[in-house]
This record gives C-alpha cells, sequence and structure tokens, in this order.
C-alpha cells in the first residue's frame, strides 16, 4: 500500500494588502503526482521557497490541496472525518527542538501526545519507554529538556511523535539548527527508526550529506518535482543542482573537480570510503 | 580597532540553585582586521561570548579592553561601543520590522542621530554591500525570500558602520547556494572594508573556507585557537566536542596514510583538488 500518494496535488493562495484585498496569488506546489511506498526513506531537497515545506504539510493534513488530492494510506486529506487518523499516521518534527517541546521532563513530554489522545496510562508508560529507547535518550528521561543539547532536544521531539505510533514520519529540516554531532544524531535516530520499526521517513533538508543513505531523494523547484532518483544518480548531476541552488556532498565535489581534469574517478561518489577507495585504485 | 579577552567568567543564576558556569577562563585577542570563525556544540557558550563583546551580557569577572581601554571602566560608553562592535543576532530577520527595506535598514543610523539623507546614504550603501538589489528597496521586507531577509537584517546593523562585524550563524536555515552567497559577501566585505569579523558557525566546511582563524569553544572553556589547518588537525578531539572536521580533511588524511604524498591538513575542496591531481600525475610520471 502506498503511504502517501498525490494526484496533480496543487496548491495556490492568494496574497492581501493590508486592506484585505487580493493583489495576487501564488503557486507554492504544482501539479505534483508522488507516490512513497511503506517503509521507504526519502530525501527532499530544494531551495528556500521552492515548496518542500508546503509539500511536507500537505503530508499530514495541515494543509490540504487547492486543487487534485493527497491520500495518506489511502486516507483522502480532504475527509474531515479523517483528520485524527491521518495525523496518527504521519507525524511531523520541525525545524527548532525548542518550539516543540513543552514538558518540563523529558519523559512528560513524550507522554504528552498519547496522553491526550486517551491513552490509560500504564500504556502510556510502555509508550514512553519505547519511544525513548527507540530515539536513544531513555537514559535522559528525567532530566529536564533544557539542559540537553540541541540533538538531544530535538531526538525528544522525535520520540514524542513516536510515541504516537505514526507508521511514518516527516521531518521538516530538522538539523538546520544543530552542531555536526547532533545533526548526526538526528539523521541517524531517523535511519534506524526506518530499518527497525519500518517506519516510513521523509527528510527535508539543505546538508547534502545527510541523504546520501536515502532510498530516494526528490528535488523540488518552483513547486513542482524536478528531478528523483536514487542519491547516486541525482549527485551525478552536479551542474544541475548547482542550477537549482543546491549543492553536492564535499567528497562528491571533490571528484567532480578532478575528473573536470581528467582524472579517472567515477560520477556520483557518495562518501568518503568510496572516494578515497577510488583514488587508491588509481594509485 | 582591537579587543582583548582577559579571564572571562560568566556564571548563570549566581547564587541560586540553578547556579552553572557559562564562561570559564577565556582569553584571546582579536586584531584589526581579522576573519575570525568561532565554532562548538549547542550550549558551548559562543552565544554567551559573543554577547559580552558588545556589552550585552556582563562578565562575571575578568576584562575586556576595547582598544585597550576596559569596557567595564567606570564611565566607560556603552552606547558607543555597540556603535562600534554590531553583532547580529540568530535569525536576524526576525527583528524586521519596517514598511519597506530602505527604511528598515536606515533604522540604525536613525538612531545614531543622523540626518534623514545620511540614514539613506548609508543605508543605500550597506544594502549594495549585502547584494541586495535597489528594485526590492521600496518592497515590505516581507515579502521577500529568507536568503533576501537574512541580507537585509544584516545591512541593518553594517548600515551603522560598525568596526568588528558579529554574525551569529548566519546561514542557519538557508540553501546551500543563499549560505555561499551570504559567506561571499561577507568576505567581500570584509576585504573592500577591512572590518573585522566574527563568524559563529555549525558548519566546519565554511569555517575552514572562510576564516583565518578559529576559536574552538566547549563547555564555555577555550579549546583551541589557531588557523583552520592547526584547529582541524584535532578532529578527532573535535569529534568528542561535538563538532569534527570538512569531509576533504579526512579524505587527506586517509589518503595520506594509505600513500599518497599530499598534504594531510587540507581543509578545503580547492585545495584538495590541486593536491591529489599533483600527487597522482607525479607517482604516474615516476612509473
Amino acid at each position: 500500500m502506498s503511504m502517501i500518494r498525490a494526484e496533480k496535488m496543487t496548491y495556490k493562495y492568494k496574497i492581501h494588502d493590508d486592506e484585505g484585498h487580493v493583489i495576487g496569488a501564488k503557486t507554492a506546489v504544482d501539479d505534483v503526482d508522488l507516490d512513497i511506498a511503506e517503509g521507504d526513506f526519502i530525501a527532499i531537497l530544494g531551495h528556500n521557497g521552492s515548496g518542500k515545506s508546503t509539500l511536507a504539510k500537505h503530508m499530514n493534513a495541515m494543509l490540504t490541496p487547492t486543487e487534485g488530492s493527497v491520500w495518506v494510506r489511502g486516507m483522502d486529506t480532504k475527509d474531515m472525518s479523517k483528520l485524527w487518523d491521518i495525523r496518527q499516521t504521519a507525524g511531523m518534527v520541525f525545524q527548532n527542538p525548542d518550539n516543540q517541546i513543552i514538558g518540563t521532563v523529558v519523559e512528560e513530554d513524550v507522554g504528552f501526545g498519547p496522553e491526550n489522545i486517551g491513552i490509560p496510562t500504564d500504556q502510556i508508560w510502555r509508550r514512553v519507554n519505547e519511544s525513548l529507547e527507540a530515539v536513544g535518550m531513555t537514559k535522559y528521561r528525567h532530566a529536564s529538556p533544557n539542559k540537553l543539547s540541541g540533538g538531544q532536544k530535538q531526538r525528544v521531539a522525535i520520540a514524542g511523535v513516536v510515541a504516537m505510533r505514526p507508521r511514518c514520519i516527516v521531518l521538516d529540516e530538522p538539523t538546520a539548527m544543530l552542531d555536526p554531532v547532533g545533526r548526526r544524531e538526528v539523521v541517524e535516530t531517523a535511519k534506524k527508526l526506518n530499518r527497525d520499526e519500518k517506519i516510513t521517513v521523509i527528510l527535508i533538508t539543505h546538508y547534502m550529506e545527510e541523504v546520501v543513505s536515502a532510498d530516494k531523494v526528490f528535488v523540488m523547484d518552483k513547486g513542482r518535482i524536478v528531478m528523483k532518483g536514487t542519491p547516486r544518480e541525482i549527485f551525478s548531476q552536479v551542474d544541475e543542482l548547482l542550477g537549482y541552488r543546491l549543492d553536492v556532498p564535499q567528497v562528491t565535489k571533490l571528484a567532480y573537480e578532478l575528473r573536470k581534469k581528467g582524472v579517472d574517478v567515477p560520477a556520483g561518489i557518495l562518501t568518503r570510503e568510496e572516494f578515497v577507495e577510488a583514488i587508491c585504485r588509481l594509485m | 580597532m582591537s579587543i582583548d579577552v582577559r579571564n572571562l567568567n560568566y556564571v548563570y543564576g549566581e547564587g541560586t540553585s540553578f547556579e552553572s558556569r557559562a564562561l570559564n577562563g577565556i582569553s584571546f585577542t582579536i586584531p584589526d582586521g581579522q576573519f575570525l570563525g568561532i565554532i562548538g556544540h549547542t550550549g558551548s557558550g559562543k552565544s554567551t561570548l559573543i554577547q559580552h563583546l558588545n556589552g550585552l551580557i556582563k562578565a562575571s569577572s575578568g576584562d575586556i579592553l576595547y582598544n585597550g581601554q576596559s569596557i567595564y571602566a567606570e564611565g566607560y560608553s556603552m552606547k558607543t561601543l555597540r556603535q562600534q562592535v554590531g553583532l547580529v543576532f540568530q535569525y536576524p530577520e526576525h527583528q524586521l520590522f519596517e514598511e519597506t527595506v530602505l527604511k528598515d535598514v536606515c533604522f540604525g543610523p536613525k538612531n545614531q542621530g543622523l540626518t534623514p539623507e545620511e540614514c539613506q546614504e548609508r543605508a543605500r550603501e550597506a544594502l549594495a554591500l549585502t547584494g541586495v538589489s535597489e528594485d526590492i528597496f521600496d518592497s515590505s521586507p516581507f515579502e521577500l525570500s529568507g536568503g533576501q531577509k537574512r541580507r537585509v537584517a544584516i545591512a541593518g546593523v553594517i548600515a551603522t558602520r560598525p568596526k568588528v562585524l558579529i554574525l551569529d550563524e548566519p546561514t542557519a536555515g538557508l540553501d546551500p547556494r543563499g549560505r555561499d552567497d551570504i559567506l561571499r559577501q561577507i568576505r567581500k566585505l570584509h576585504e573592500d572594508t577591512g572590518m573585522a569579523v566574527v563568524l559563529v558557525s555549525h558548519s566546519m566546511e565554511d569555517v575552514a573556507e572562510y576564516v583565518e582563524r578559529i576559536i574552538v569553544l566547549s563547555d564555555g572553556e577555550l579549546k583551541y585557537d589557531g588557523s583552520p589547518r592547526e584547529v582541524f588537525r584535532h578532529y578527532k578531539e573535535l569529534e568528542k566536542l561535538g563538532l569534527g572536521a570538512p569531509q576533504v580533511t579526512y579524505v587527506a588524511k586517509e589518503l595520506y596514510e594509505r600513500g599518497l604524498p599530499i598534504d594531510p591538513d587540507m581543509t578545503t575542496i580547492e585545495e584538495a583538488t590541486e593536491e591529489i591531481y599533483r600527487a597522482l600525475t607525479e607517482k604516474k610520471t615516476e612509473e
């Protein structure tokens, strides 16, 4: 079954002046078809204003398309009676961890969601335990969130979503405010949830190195999906990506520059190991 | 211009049960015209430190000398200090408020008591320096893209003509091209005006590419101070501090260990391209 399916998804909004008159319209997502299978790890790249976040907000009915349709595990996001089921199926994690944490103790924060949907207490605790374990934060369950590092806070935010037992998690630039180790923690957590819990993951990011192990990468520009493929297929096209205001991981760039000078390294190198091996073969 | 930080300590909530030491015995000097990078894990004290540099936070103990004068001396004018040391906060676009781009950038100079003509001149100059095109000067700052808003906000500080420009993660949340654009613009500003720049960043690649010197903070202490090459040589220790080195540096070290005769301390793609190319061609001619 498809996790997320969209047909001719379009999202337009009107721009108003100070008096409330409509002075224009903008199309943030433009005629997008997509089909994300259950268990996939999808990365979405695109410059600021390319429509990534608007697209993401359609994946748990925070927005509904102005034209076309979106289905989350077969549920039409326009069907208001399915709203809560949709939101429990697909959870979201945002950029700033401080805006997503409301509890004064880590375990309370993680239990907030299940408590709100009326889960019995003993089951809440079970969910809290499992969620903290899944993101590797059990050790900090009694800590105050403001004592945690950025990466740890973001993992608590993810645990809060995991506690709702979603089938899909959409992470909208979850690493933008983190240091290098925090970024790695969050990306590794997302990968682990995908691998061990079979949760579908949709990761939006501006850091190219974070998407090299995704199953598929979508590149957005002007509200459309303009490139689609495996990380290797996408990152082999350096010039196209630069044209979309994006980049490639440093090692991919380095291999690309060396190729331009006539060094025989393959295109679309994604990791340090691959690069080192490719160069060693030439030695 | 020089800023001399001497044995700086800062304790939050001193005397309460929440007491925590944010800065611990920090000493360093920023000479005139330097492009300095500050890196450190989240919560390492970077933002606390830079807020000391223009007197927004007062140290618990220790001293800061601006041009040889203690900013904590009695009667020292904090207002003058803040005009000389401009601080761009994280997500500075949240502070945009005026009706038009030009008016927003005029706000700083206006508060310095300049005439409307002088304000306009300063604002136009600052917007040119940050690469904002003239056809959006009369637009509302709220209609701009993320990258443009950020540049307008930075121009707002530059318009006050500081001698030192401090930027707290100026590229957070921007796409790769937006990051490059802003950092190149800042480098150009540094080269054209000779302004000292302090860049706080979470991107090892960016500091390697742009700054002359890096200071590493961890848990409120200064751990390393040196050129990018010197600092990233400690990549293993940096990883333990929540940081790391640019991918290129790791690759250089691995290739060096595997026997490729290259400089193992490289930090930028440009250097690495040249070095690896040179080493491979030399090897071929030897054979």
